[in-house]
């Protein structure tokens, strides 16, 4: 089943036509990955998918984004849309608060003020995002102390507490270490038995070794997207084999 | 040529020591006579007794309230305003707004005064009693002045918030108001206490808005439409008859002055020292 369906979309910033033309069918509890070379468009792609493009000036979108046959840009509420697809972003960003305060900015945005139900939600979603044993003695702590692997895993986890049904990933293991990437990776395979994973990445072995589908964009065309094995296995299209290849990008 | 620098950077510091000197020789010679506890704790100030009472407390007390008064009405619309001009504002309007609250800077004080004279205390006569002139005039007009200090400084705390906090809030499903008012605000909390504490520094210095409109009694005022008398406006109000003791009493007033001044700089440093170290 489709979770997100892309159909002949195209996106301007001004007068520069950043997305050509794209179709695309996400299915639901699988990890899609775009890959390409920078300014591809592959994170205005993914940005457009819950709307933060909306902050760019003079963005403009044509065809039809759809979250579960409902069109994101024209019957959805906007903050509805974020609640039910939420992001990490490729600099880890928690707000200069508490462990426990990031968890909880969620959920208490959407109305949940009981602290035993926010205390509930924060140990559950640290759990999920597999960082709860580091940091549940931290909780009081502020966010900004954590290391940059740990930051991205609260980050996820913060994303988790307001129980998305999409999770959009951009880059989000571009900045950390090995080991941080590592575990991004082994919880994003864990993760997709209850979410649908978006995730945009430079690192071709990462969309090799987690993704199910693979999109390949360039210059914001999307030139082929196939099964994740398929695509790097057999390419159809020769631009795509070049860049894995790694003969350009 | 950099020891043209080096002079230029040393004639502001000598400036602050001579004044220093200047306030302190004067000052607390008078203080020492009069007895510090006298001086500063006293209730009476009657320099043509005889003998002459010289007692500030009111006047401090005074200088106090005003400058609470001016926070409570200068705080809140500043912060908000600031807030307004960095998130919400659009930018047509923006090159409108943002030279209008840097005008207000730029007029003089004795404008301030007379606008409260002629605008303010007959409006508190009319609709709240008394004679106009009072703690409630004196702090409506400071709140007006204490704006443009406050609506800067904090504009550019609010700036220097990463937008990734309020991308990241948005992201969560937060509203663009809860986003700036539940991430950035409270990121931007050192610099608004910055301005704020600025505020106090140019509340509690301003002199003539405050002489034609507070009434000058010395007392400690005990409702908003009473009348009272700052350290600022004693000095400013007695320095051009006054000699010998009394003269020197109101340079020790200054030094008062100079204290409380004091004590809001290094609290300053101390916001600045701390924002640094926790970022």
């Amino acid at each position: 089943m489709d979770k997100f369906i892309i159909d002949n979309m195209n996106l301007y910033y001004g007068s520069f036509h950043a997305l050509k033309n794209v179709n695309l069918n996400m299915p639901k509890n699988k990890i899609t990955a775009f890959i390409g070379p920078s300014g591809c468009g592959k994170s205005t792609l993914l940005k457009s998918l819950n709307r933060m493009n909306d902050l760019v000036e003079g963005c403009k979108i044509t065809g039809d984004i759809k979250l579960d046959g409902t069109d994101i840009y024209s019957d959805m509420d906007v903050n509805v849309l974020r609640k039910k697809v939420g992001m990490v972003f490729q600099k880890a960003n928690p707000f200069p608060m508490s462990v426990y305060d990031n968890i909880a900015f969620g959920p208490r945005t959407h109305g949940i003020k009981k602290k035993s139900e926010l205390d509930r939600i924060v140990e559950e979603s640290l759990r999920d995002a597999a960082i709860w044993d580091e940091l549940k003695d931290r909780l009081k702590k502020s966010a900004l102390g954590l290391s940059g692997g740990q930051q991205q895993r609260l980050c996820i986890a913060r994303a988790l507490a307001v129980k998305p049904e999409v999770l959009l990933m951009d880059e989000a293991t571009s900045a950390l270490d090995p080991i941080s990437t590592g575990k991004i990776e082994e919880l994003c395979l864990k993760l997709k038995d209850d979410y649908t994973i978006i995730m945009v990445t430079h690192n071709m072995q990462q969309a090799l070794r987690i993704s199910d589908n693979t999109a390949f964009f360039l210059l914001g065309e999307m030139v082929e997207y196939n099964s994740t094995d398929a695509v790097f296995s057999s390419p159809k299209d020769k631009r795509t084999e070049e860049y894995i290849t790694g003969r350009f990008g | 040529m950099q020891g043209v620098f080096f002079l230029t950077a040393l004639a502001s510091i000598a400036a602050v020591a001579v004044i220093c000197i200047f306030l302190f020789i004067n000052g607390i010679p008078a203080m020492a006579e009069i007895g510090v506890f006298d001086f500063i704790g006293g209730q009476k100030w009657a320099p043509s007794n005889v003998p002459a009472s010289y007692g500030i407390f009111n006047m401090i007390v005074a200088s106090v309230y005003v400058t609470a008064g001016a926070i409570v009405i200068g705080v809140p619309i500043g912060i908000l305003t600031a807030v307004y001009l960095a998130r919400f504002c659009p930018k047509p309007l923006y090159k409108v707004l943002k030279p209008a609250t840097e005008l207000l800077a730029g007029i003089p004080s004795i404008v301030y005064g007379f606008f409260g004279l002629m605008v303010i205390v007959p409006f508190i006569r009319d609709n709240f009693g008394g004679n106009g002139s009072s703690w409630l005039a004196a702090s409506i007009v400071l709140g007006i002045m204490i704006l443009p200090t406050i609506i800067g400084v904090s504009e550019s705390a609010l700036r220097a918030v990463p937008e990734s906090y309020y991308e990241g809030a948005l992201a969560l499903g937060a509203t663009k108001e809860r986003s700036v008012f539940k991430t950035i605000l409270p990121a931007s909390k050192s610099g608004v206490l910055a301005a704020v504490v600025l505020g106090i520094g140019r509340a509690l210095g301003e002199t003539m808005a405050v002489v034609l409109i507070a009434g000058n009694q010395v007392q400690i005022p005990s409702r908003l439409t009473d009348g009272l008398r700052t350290l600022t406006a004693n000095i400013v109000m007695e320095m051009g008859y006054s000699t010998g003791l009394h003269r020197q009493a109101l340079i020790a007033t200054g030094v008062v002055l100079f204290i409380f001044i004091l004590l809001i700089t290094i609290s300053m440093q101390a916001i600045k020292s701390r924002s640094e170290k926790h970022g």
